[in-house]
């Protein structure tokens, strides 16, 4: 008996530094991939003259600007992902994902409204962000009873579930009717907005704090999410204190998706399977799956934007078109295998 | 162990149970018998701490449940909730080891201590073999063996069960029953159980307390308030006791129709 909790241990490290090997590969991949590609041979080269500040190849400068779209588009994919992880958690549900309780849909809001008034792109970036605040607040006003904090936890989360989707399809109806009065010079990058896009996305600090910080809650609670995952309410009577971790898994899932949506538009799918893929494969173990899924969430959303901006190259195509044309086979097949 | 003190439970306007003034010792264990909808569950979630009485409280140890640090709490008491929904595919064993939390402070992994305690209450329920089992695939009867043998591994004096019966074979009931009689009198456990076979629960129990439904109540040693005439009124069907043996059979008297 005395190997298990070391076995436990070595798998959970052995999975992980494997995912970060391939996280890894993939951004020297996606910086190899373009229009013009760099062998691998010029790349340490390329980085190291990065490194000391100067950019003076073509190499190293092409190098730097896919090196950042690509940590954009990694930092946006794991962010998703582990949302999605805890917006699983929080609902008991694997099948919800960062945008069912209109988190995203407040951000599309506020993202098309600015979009429509022509404002600068900033504008739109904190237009949005405070789209997905508002939404949040309202949801945490009228779905309190579920986010109660105190020992006495009764009933699940049926109420902030149904708040949500209520709330969601409310701004869809707004995102509509922003898109049927727009002018014809508008309504592409609305649309672009929309479906999630990483082309104009320049590199940030902010994200990755925010990652940093929700990945820091999530390990530290990762237990707790077990227990509260297997068993609902009556976790409570194995000293979990429900109220505060799903006011918890609610704020800092709605910062996460907050933060990726402003950064990229609303990217669909990749918070709904990428933690579906990694439950698959580690276990639903929170322990692992919630670093498991930050890094492959990161990792595909890179591997699907560098296939977005060469596939038909020179256009390129916004990534949240490719994520759901993966994403709803892979999605498909999996719930097939499942069901046998 | 546990006690009440002028504890009453409302459901919307109905009063289930007034004024319940109760004590439960160590290595006691106590039946909860009433009709559907009497106020068992809602009493036995009180008793966990998963609902705030309407009045009164209750004491753990000597302190009021609501003084008790929740994890401190976790290790005195363990409760078996009436039914379970598993969204996620946890292994059995994951299953179990998850109530040892309370013993974890801020360690990230189990220890062998855990797992050792883990494959012991699983044995106990029979279902070692179970152990790499997804919860979701399991039947009825082995989820609950399961969710009883979560409870075994938590490690607590006092034992809050919502029908631990449910669901089990016969052969099962008979064990399952048979080992929480045998914690309480040599482990000195404690514990309280809803049950509708009333044989089983008279068989298994030293204590019964009676719900009315209505706010009434009525607790005493088995001898003293399983008899016919009591149960009759409090079940609202009239009960035959048949002695067979040592061992007391309780039949519902046929409707003359």
């Amino acid at each position: 008996m005395h190997s298990f909790s070391r076995n436990l241990r070595q798998r959970a490290t052995v999975i992980l530094i494997g995912l970060a090997l391939l996280a890894l590969a993939s951004l020297v991949f996606s910086g190899m991939t373009g229009s013009v590609s760099i062998p691998l041979s010029d790349i340490p080269a390329a980085v190291n003259e990065l490194l000391h500040g100067q950019s003076t190849t073509l190499a190293s400068t092409l190098v730097e600007l896919r090196v950042s779209r690509a940590t954009t588009a990694f930092v946006t994919g794991a962010s998703l992902s582990l949302a999605g992880v805890m917006m699983q958690a929080l609902l008991r549900n694997p099948l919800a994902d960062p945008y069912v309780l209109g988190i995203s849909g407040g951000a599309s809001v506020g993202a098309l409204a600015a979009l429509l008034f022509m404002c600068a792109a900033w504008v739109v970036d904190a237009s949005a962000f405070a789209g997905a605040v508002i939404v949040s607040m309202m949801l945490y006003l009228l779905a309190r009873r579920d986010l109660r904090g105190g020992t006495a936890a009764e009933g699940g989360t049926s109420t902030l579930l149904l708040t949500g989707a209520i709330l969601l399809s409310a701004c869809m109806a707004l995102v509509t009717l922003m898109l049927s009065i727009a002018p014809e010079s508008r309504l592409r990058s609305m649309v672009f907005w929309m479906i999630g896009d990483l082309s104009g996305a320049p590199l940030r600090w902010l994200p990755w704090i925010v990652l940093g910080g929700a990945l820091a809650f999530a390990l530290r609670n990762a237990r707790a999410m077990n227990v509260m995952a297997l068993h609902a309410e009556a976790a409570s009577t194995l000293g979990i204190r429900i109220g505060a971790l799903r006011k918890g898994l609610f704020f800092i899932s709605g910062l996460l998706t907050a933060s990726a949506v402003t950064n990229a538009g609303s990217i669909g799918f990749v918070g709904l399977i990428v933690p579906h893929a990694c439950r698959f494969a580690v276990g639903p173990d929170h322990r692992v799956l919630i670093p498991a899924a930050a890094l492959a969430g990161g990792t595909f959303l890179l591997l699907a934007d560098t296939l977005a901006r060469t596939i038909i190259a020179p256009q390129q195509l916004p990534v949240g078109v490719v994520t759901a044309l993966i994403g709803a086979p892979v999605f498909l097949y999996q719930l097939h295998r499942l069901r046998k | 162990m546990i006690s009440t003190h002028n504890l009453s439970l409302n459901i919307g306007q109905r009063k289930l149970i007034a004024d319940l003034n109760w004590r439960v010792r160590d290595g006691e264990c106590w039946s909860v018998i009433g009709r559907n909808g009497a106020g068992k569950s809602t009493l036995l979630r009180t008793l966990a701490g998963l609902r705030t009485p309407d009045a009164g409280r209750v004491d753990i140890g000597d302190r009021p449940i609501a003084d008790w640090p929740l994890a401190e709490l976790a290790r005195q008491r363990a409760f078996l909730a009436q039914s379970r929904s598993d969204a996620f595919s946890y292994s059995v064993i994951e299953t179990v080891l998850s109530a040892r939390h309370p013993y974890h402070g801020n360690r990230y992994w189990e220890d062998s201590d855990d797992h050792a305690a883990a494959i012991k209450a699983l044995e106990a329920m029979e279902v070692a073999d179970l152990a790499e089992r997804d919860v979701r695939t399991l039947s009825g009867g082995e989820r609950q063996r399961v969710a009883i043998a979560a409870m075994l591994a938590q490690d607590t004096p006092l034992l809050l069960l919502d029908e631990p019966a449910n669901a089990l074979d016969l052969a099962h009931q008979v064990s399952v029953m048979g080992l929480l009689a045998r914690l309480c009198r040599e482990q000195a456990k404690t514990a309280v159980m809803i049950g509708h076979d009333l044989t089983l629960a008279h068989g298994v129990s030293t204590h019964a307390l009676l719900l009315m439904g209505d706010g009434r109540w009525l607790a005493g040693t088995t001898a003293e308030v399983m008899r016919a005439d009591i149960l009759g009124e409090y079940l609202g069907h009239p009960i035959d006791i048949i002695q067979h043996g040592k061992r007391s059979i309780f039949i519902p008297k046929e409707d003359i129709a």
